[in-house]
């Protein structure tokens, strides 16, 4: 699977741990740094059509491209959801900062390399629903700069 | 250990709040080999437990532990034995669940310790949400406790669980169904709602004669239980269940029909109700079956 180079060393960093327990504790400490869509991008109530669909954590993003990089935002409503905002800060934290090219590389399946194979039907459909927007705001960005 | 609220209910011990779990911590994180309570969460999501749970809480993981690996089916008689004597809990142990979203995965793994006859059980009103909200103490720190000696019962599905043939022999006779999904997705106007997961099922709609009664019309904002006047009113007055008549509930894969089996059983003190875990992921998917669909 090719991916953003980031999120690739990432996963191969993931593949590194073996115990599930080890992995859970490095998505945890995703989570904890989570930060929210800061005021000046967005404030309550959020829109919907920044809402990620089929993510029951009520999970949002917004996106700037500036200089050729995309910045991405976040924001995770459900303050359950603690995996929906695990994946939101390391998709925050990999590709950030990259080119709408490398950006649009991001596959939904990245979700089963990081989280595992044996997420509820609903978790993983919210969770490759994320990495989908994200790819997809990168994926507008190119055919906008395009025409 | 009861609220007013839970003496009205026909099982008036079935339920504990978090007041009461967090008076008696000490009791859950006892080092007998047969300790009388044990506190179990039980989450959908993967991260939450690890990520801070109620102190001396174990995980009992609903995917993980609780499904057999290949088949669509619960683990068997000797995994559910070896699951119990791991996690500490003894032959005489109360186990008091709580969990993620309204309890519903934490009811699902209750009723899944039913199947193998495991009734020594109780749930935390409210779950994590009211935990939470009433600002209660968490800890990250992972409970080990002593092996013990848990001797598990077969497993007996037929009491408390329903598969599609039960389903579809419960329509010809006309006996009552409880879809516990939302409207929309009873009314086959979509698969899946907005902001929710499609789960994977071909046809829309629902299993003919069933009542529409979303599992959210049970409980409060805090994820507690309405009072029982109000779980009356709404199943069996304006619904017209009776506790006397075999009844099925359903919703797309038994989680939440789960959190309404509880509610018929435990709550109102139907006597002959069971979950159809197959739900709408199994009878959406299904060739030929009978379905209602007034949406076309």
């Amino acid at each position: 699977m090719e991916l953003p180079e980031k999120l690739a060393e990432l996963v191969n960093d993931f593949k590194l741990v073996s115990d599930k327990n080890e992995r859970m504790d490095m998505l945890i400490f995703y989570a904890e740094d989570f930060e929210e869509v800061p005021q000046e991008i967005a404030t309550r109530p959020f829109p919907e059509d920044k809402r990620v669909p089929a993510c029951e954590s009520e999970a949002y993003v917004w996106s700037e491209l500036q200089d050729g990089k995309m910045k991405f935002y976040f924001a995770v409503e459900n303050p359950q959801g603690i995996s929906a905002k695990a994946m939101a800060a390391i998709l925050d934290e990999t590709v950030s900062g990259s080119s709408p090219e490398e950006v649009a590389k991001l596959s939904p399946d990245v979700v089963y390399e990081l989280f595992g194979k044996n997420l509820s039907m609903g978790k993983s459909a919210g969770l490759t629903s994320l990495v989908s927007v994200v790819k997809g705001h990168a994926v507008k960005a190119i055919s906008e700069s395009s025409n | 250990m009861t609220e007013n609220k839970f003496t009205s209910y026909a099982n008036s011990d079935i339920l504990v709040s978090t007041q009461w779990v967090a008076d008696n911590l000490d009791k859950f994180s006892s080092d007998s080999a047969d300790p009388e309570y044990r506190l179990v969460e039980s989450n959908e999501d993967p991260l939450l437990y690890r990520s801070g749970h109620i102190p001396g809480a174990i995980e009992i993981d609903w995917t993980e532990d609780l499904n057999d690996p290949v088949t669509r089916d619960y683990i068997q008689k000797e995994a559910f034995q070896e699951l119990l004597r791991s996690k500490g809990i003894g032959p005489n142990t109360t186990v008091v669940f709580y969990g993620d979203k309204n309890n519903w995965w934490s009811s699902y793994a209750l009723w899944v310790f039913q199947l193998f006859g495991f009734d020594q059980v109780k749930l935390m009103d409210g779950g994590r949400i009211k935990w939470e909200l009433e600002d209660r103490e968490l800890t990250k720190e992972v409970p080990s406790y002593p092996t013990t000696e848990f001797v598990a019962n077969e497993r007996n599905d037929a009491p408390i669980r329903a598969f599609r043939d039960d389903v579809l022999t419960h329509i010809e006779s006309s006996l009552p169904l409880v879809d516990v999904r939302s409207p929309e997705e009873y009314r086959g106007e979509r698969l899946h709602i907005p902001g929710k997961p499609n789960e994977g099922a071909l046809r829309g709609g629902h299993i003919p004669g069933a009542r529409s009664i979303p599992w959210s019309s049970a409980a409060n904002d805090d994820g507690s239980f309405k009072p029982v006047e109000e779980l009356e009113e709404l199943y069996v007055n304006q619904n017209n269940l009776e506790r006397d008549k075999q009844t099925i509930t359903y919703c797309r894969i038994g989680e939440r029909s789960s959190h309404s089996w509880f509610v018929l059983k435990y709550l109102l003190g139907f006597e002959n109700v069971r979950n159809y875990d197959g739900s709408w992921t199994e009878y959406g998917n299904l060739v030929g079956v009978p379905i209602e669909n007034p949406s076309v």
